[in-house]
């Protein structure tokens, strides 16, 4: 039996109807079609759907979308604001830091997380951050040096603000 | 052959970003699965639970009856024999008669959701006669034991090769010392994080449409009319972004044949998403490959033969497996100078899932046997490892014993560098010398080669390896066709740039179409490492009569020669005269008011190369890429635990279309072989039943667990690559692993012939040489009891 429940994404809200078992991680890709969060492993341990729930960074494919009503969910298409893509994005970008690009929707959340928290992290601070994220392509290289410019970028927009 | 007529470039070079960077990064790049049909079902596989069994009845009416299953469907609805190579084809798209492994595909059903097909499945009802399986290289040998595929001549042989290029037993006499050594080399496997996918749509009229997580779209287009029994030409594939492959998205698998009949059987749309576990269950990985190898050498460490014999545990099906058996042995005559080679190999079918091409295809395996036996030989001489390699290596324009064409090599460059980069002369002595610290470091080297592209197609025949077709439209656009398939690694990207830089466009005013059948020229596939090298030679034809056309008109416009002409930044110029130049755009439009619309075909062949012995076919390249990695390690003798510091990974890839993403392919080679070095393995119990199908038991390195890699980049400029380039995709990988290998001998001394160096091989290792050099039983137990109390101390604290 399917309840109807709202979800604030993204700062939208989403009524959908789940089934009590939903993953977050089905309800956004399949109920809300916004397919930016990606499924890798379902048991998570990959953090390729990786989400932010009231401002922490959560595997959607382990929650179910019932716990979720009444928190302000975040997913990798609500991380810029505007038509204008945010620092990250422009630093990924920059460094060719996405390969086949399936695990980028959940760096950006945690990325995003940490550069929130912790303006100017260290490179060890960026690796402890990241632990949670796998990615099979790029030897998190240009993952790191893209993390140090998105920090750099957001430091100096700041600066100007 | 198309030279480009450039030596200045504005874009090859240069790092620049990929052309899909954006779509990835703010999450609107589309993967299959991202895919969603008005009226779409869900597909399941129901999989076997035996290793080795007899299918004696399947019940489906139960799955049948459940409300919201519209179709069911079992193997004998598509009987026909399939495999991704035409002299292997051993598999059809459900088993019919018996299943060969834990997880072999059985039966399938469409159902309105995925709960309602998997409750489906659970009601399928099979009944098995269970046999015994074969589940070892040793069981492979055994009369005894039930074939797993009837047409095996000698019990579970799958292919033998045997191949000798001159007389190594003369060789053998000849030289002053010869050395046989045994190494193993554990299976393991892709983890592309992307779960495979497809989605087929059969329309009313008979055709159909699939969309799919391939590396292969021409292969699998040609395999879904053989099987589905429709023309070619009534099949569309159609490759969205794919969250990589690295091998394991190779070739068809049962979720494309059954989407694409249960489609069929309901006039819908069916998707199938693998699991994760049915990821490990598709394989295709790297198999386990037992491996003796002979070498005989002279004083100064010059090689006088090489006898290498391989035996391969393929898993239950053909897949790569007969390129598979030849790459085992092939590339030994590389990158060293081998005077005689004689290689023997037999490929096994065992009970599990099928081995296939994994990153570095077959010849990682050798080449860790290879690189380790090459440190010995250095260590008996008591020369430094790169001074022997130094010494050995190929030179440019040279032909091996087995007839690859060597042109351009840049092997002793990346020996050179690594070795100045990472103080290799200090260290290498240093770490060797024995010290009472717990924690030791240490230092090892290890070379490799590989291929650009297969010199042959799967399919053997005359057509090209790959094709483009550029369409110019009246707003100077520049749109490209190709069938190349971008798993991650940039292909589309490298074709952006070259048609850019050829026609002097900017990137952004180039469009790629995605692999389609219906509408871009076929590319073979993403394999063998050939995409840069076939479809970047490609491109540069079909941008090159491109540009005959602009210039034709711009040189009349202009009133200077063709041969005055260049282009850059949108626009067409005199060289001799900057006052005398034109848009790109205005040029273009004269061109298709003369000739109509604008268009023009490129395509690549590979030439005639290799030699006329039996298995000529395996190993020819138009072009070889050389590696080197120098891997610092730190080593726990208590623990036996190996932190890699870091790997110094010098790559001649020829030219560097774009620095960044070769780069990119390097860190990401280096990574997978640091993986496959320290802890991954697709291993089974003694039932045949997977041990670790999952991401967290099958292990693969996070951020905390990779080096430092610094990447060199080399270029050779090869005569023949589009602009000089070559592969970057495959071959840093294999040095990474007898790097490390060596590297731990540098520190403690003791030999890992086989992988992965996990704790307790080294911890064993270390014991075994502590009691032959007379130490005692007791002083090695304690050592590791108070390895073992450290590492639950380390836990707890992490814990």
């Amino acid at each position: 039996m399917k309840a109807l429940i709202g979800l604030d994404v993204n700062d939208d809200r989403y009524d959908i109807a789940v089934e009590g078992n939903r993953t977050l991680l089905e309800a956004l890709r399949y109920d809300c079609k916004l397919t930016g969060s990606k499924q890798g492993c379902d048991m998570g341990d990959c953090g390729a759907c990786t989400v932010m729930i009231d401002g922490v960074p959560v595997t959607s494919c382990i929650t179910l979308a019932m716990e979720c009503v009444g928190k302000k969910i975040l997913t990798v298409e609500g991380i810029a604001k505007t038509a204008r893509p945010h620092p990250l994005q422009v630093a990924w970008n920059n460094h060719g830091a996405s390969q086949c690009g399936y695990c980028t929707p959940g760096f950006m959340i945690v990325g995003k997380w940490l550069l929130d928290h912790n303006p100017k992290p260290t490179e060890d601070e960026i690796k402890q951050a990241l632990s949670g994220n796998i990615c099979r392509c790029t030897g998190y290289t240009k993952i790191i040096s893209a993390m140090k410019e998105a920090s750099e970028i957001m430091q100096k927009s700041k600066s100007l603000e | 052959m198309i030279k480009p007529k450039k030596e200045k470039f504005s874009i090859i070079g240069k790092p620049m970003p990929k052309i899909e960077g954006f779509e990835k990064a703010n999450g609107s790049a589309l993967y299959t699965d991202d895919l969603m049909l008005p009226n779409m079902l869900i597909g399941k596989i129901l999989r076997s639970p035996h290793p080795h069994a007899i299918i004696k009845k399947i019940d489906t009416s139960k799955a049948e009856a459940l409300a919201g299953v519209k179709a069911v469907m079992v193997g004998a609805e598509l009987p026909e024999l399939y495999g991704v190579l035409p002299a292997s084809q051993d598999e059809t798209a459900l088993a019919i008669d018996k299943v060969r492994y834990i997880g072999d595909s059985v039966a399938a059903v469409a159902a309105i959701d995925e709960a309602t097909a998997e409750k489906a499945c659970n009601l399928i009802e099979v009944e098995y006669e269970i046999l015994k399986p074969c589940l070892t290289i040793e069981d492979g040998f055994r009369e005894d034991l039930p074939k797993i595929h009837a047409f095996t001549k000698t019990a579970n042989v799958m292919k033998e090769v045997h191949q000798e290029f001159g007389d190594v037993e003369v060789g053998f006499k000849e030289a002053e010392f010869v050395m046989e050594n045994e190494y193993f080399f554990e299976g393991n496997t892709h983890v592309p994080l992307e779960p495979h996918c497809a989605l087929a749509q059969w329309g009313a009229d008979g055709r159909m449409t699939i969309w799919s997580s391939t590396q292969t779209p021409h292969y699998l287009h040609v395999a879904l009319s053989n099987v589905l029994k429709i023309p070619r030409s009534h099949i569309r594939v159609i490759k969205p972004h794919i969250g990589a492959g690295y091998g394991g998205k190779s070739e068809p698998f049962a979720l494309e044949f059954c989407s694409a009949l249960l489609s069929k059987k309901t006039g819908r749309p069916v998707k199938i998403l693998y699991t994760r576990e049915e990821v490990f269950y598709a394989h295709r990985g790297r198999q386990p490959m037992k491996m003796i190898l002979k070498t005989g050498h002279r004083k100064d460490g010059s090689i006088t033969a090489i006898h290498m014999q391989t035996f391969l545990d393929g898993g239950s099906f053909g897949s790569y497996g007969l390129v598979t058996t030849y790459y085992s042995g092939v590339f030994l005559t590389l990158p060293y100078k081998v005077p005689r080679y004689k290689f023997d190999a037999y490929r096994i079918y065992t009970n599990k899932p099928a081995g296939g091409p994994k990153r570095g295809h077959g010849a990682v395996q050798p080449r860790f046997a290879m690189e380790c036996q090459m440190d010995k030989v250095a260590e008996k001489l008591g020369v430094d490892p790169i001074e022997l390699r130094l010494r050995n290596t190929v030179e440019p324009n040279t032909m091996t014993i087995n007839s690859f064409r060597i042109t351009s090599c840049g092997i002793k460059e990346c020996l050179e560098r690594t070795r100045d980069k990472s103080n290799w002369n200090f260290k290498f002595k240093e770490f060797k010398s024995p010290n009472g610290k717990i924690m030791r470091k240490g230092i090892g080297v290890a070379a490799s080669t590989y291929i650009s592209g297969a010199g042959k197609s799967i399919i053997w025949n005359e057509m090209p390896h790959s094709g483009v077709q550029i369409k110019i439209d009246r707003g100077g656009g520049v749109a490209v066709f190709c069938g190349a398939s971008d798993i991650g690694q940039g292909s589309d990207s490298m074709l952006a740039y070259v048609a850019a830089e050829v026609l002097g466009v900017e990137v952004s005013d180039v469009h790629i179409c995605q692999t389609d059948t219906h509408l871009t020229p076929v590319d073979l596939g993403s394999y063998s490492s050939r995409v840069t090298f076939m479809a970047g030679n490609a491109c540069i034809q079909a941008a090159e009569r491109i540009k005959e056309m602009v210039f034709e008109m711009a040189s009349q416009k202009l009133g200077v020669p063709t041969s005055d002409l260049d282009c850059g930044k949108r626009l067409v110029f005199s060289k001799s005269d900057p006052n005398k130049f034109m848009n790109f755009v205005e040029a273009a439009n004269m061109a298709e008011s003369k000739y109509g619309t604008i268009g023009a075909i490129g395509s690549y062949k590979p030439p005639k190369i290799g030699g006329s012995y039996k298995g000529a076919g395996a190993g020819p390249s138009p072009s070889y890429t050389f590696s080197t990695h120098i891997a610092e390690i730190t080593l726990d003798i208590e623990t036996g635990v190996v932190t890699v510091d870091k790997i110094w990974s010098a790559h001649d890839c020829g030219r560097a279309l774009n620095p960044v993403i070769v780069e990119g392919q390097i860190e990401g080679s280096v990574y997978m072989g640091v993986g496959e070095a320290l802890f991954e393995e697709h291993i089974f119990y003694k039932n045949g039943a997977h041990r670790n199908p999952s991401i967290l038991e099958y292990k693969i390195p996070t951020i905390l667990d990779t080096p430092e890699i610094e990447s060199i980049i080399v270029e050779s400029i090869d005569p023949e690559g589009p602009f000089g380039a070559k592969e970057a995709g495959e071959g840093p990988l294999h040095a990474a692993i007898p790097a490390i290998a060596n590297a731990i001998y540098n520190a403690i001394g003791v030999r890992m012939d086989s992988t992965p160096f996990t704790p307790d091989k080294i911890l064993k290792a270390m014991e075994e040489k502590e009691l032959s050099s007379g130490g005692s039983e007791k002083s090695t137990k304690k050592n590791r009891d108070i390895g073992a109390k450290k590492l639950v101390k380390e836990l707890s604290v992490s814990n």
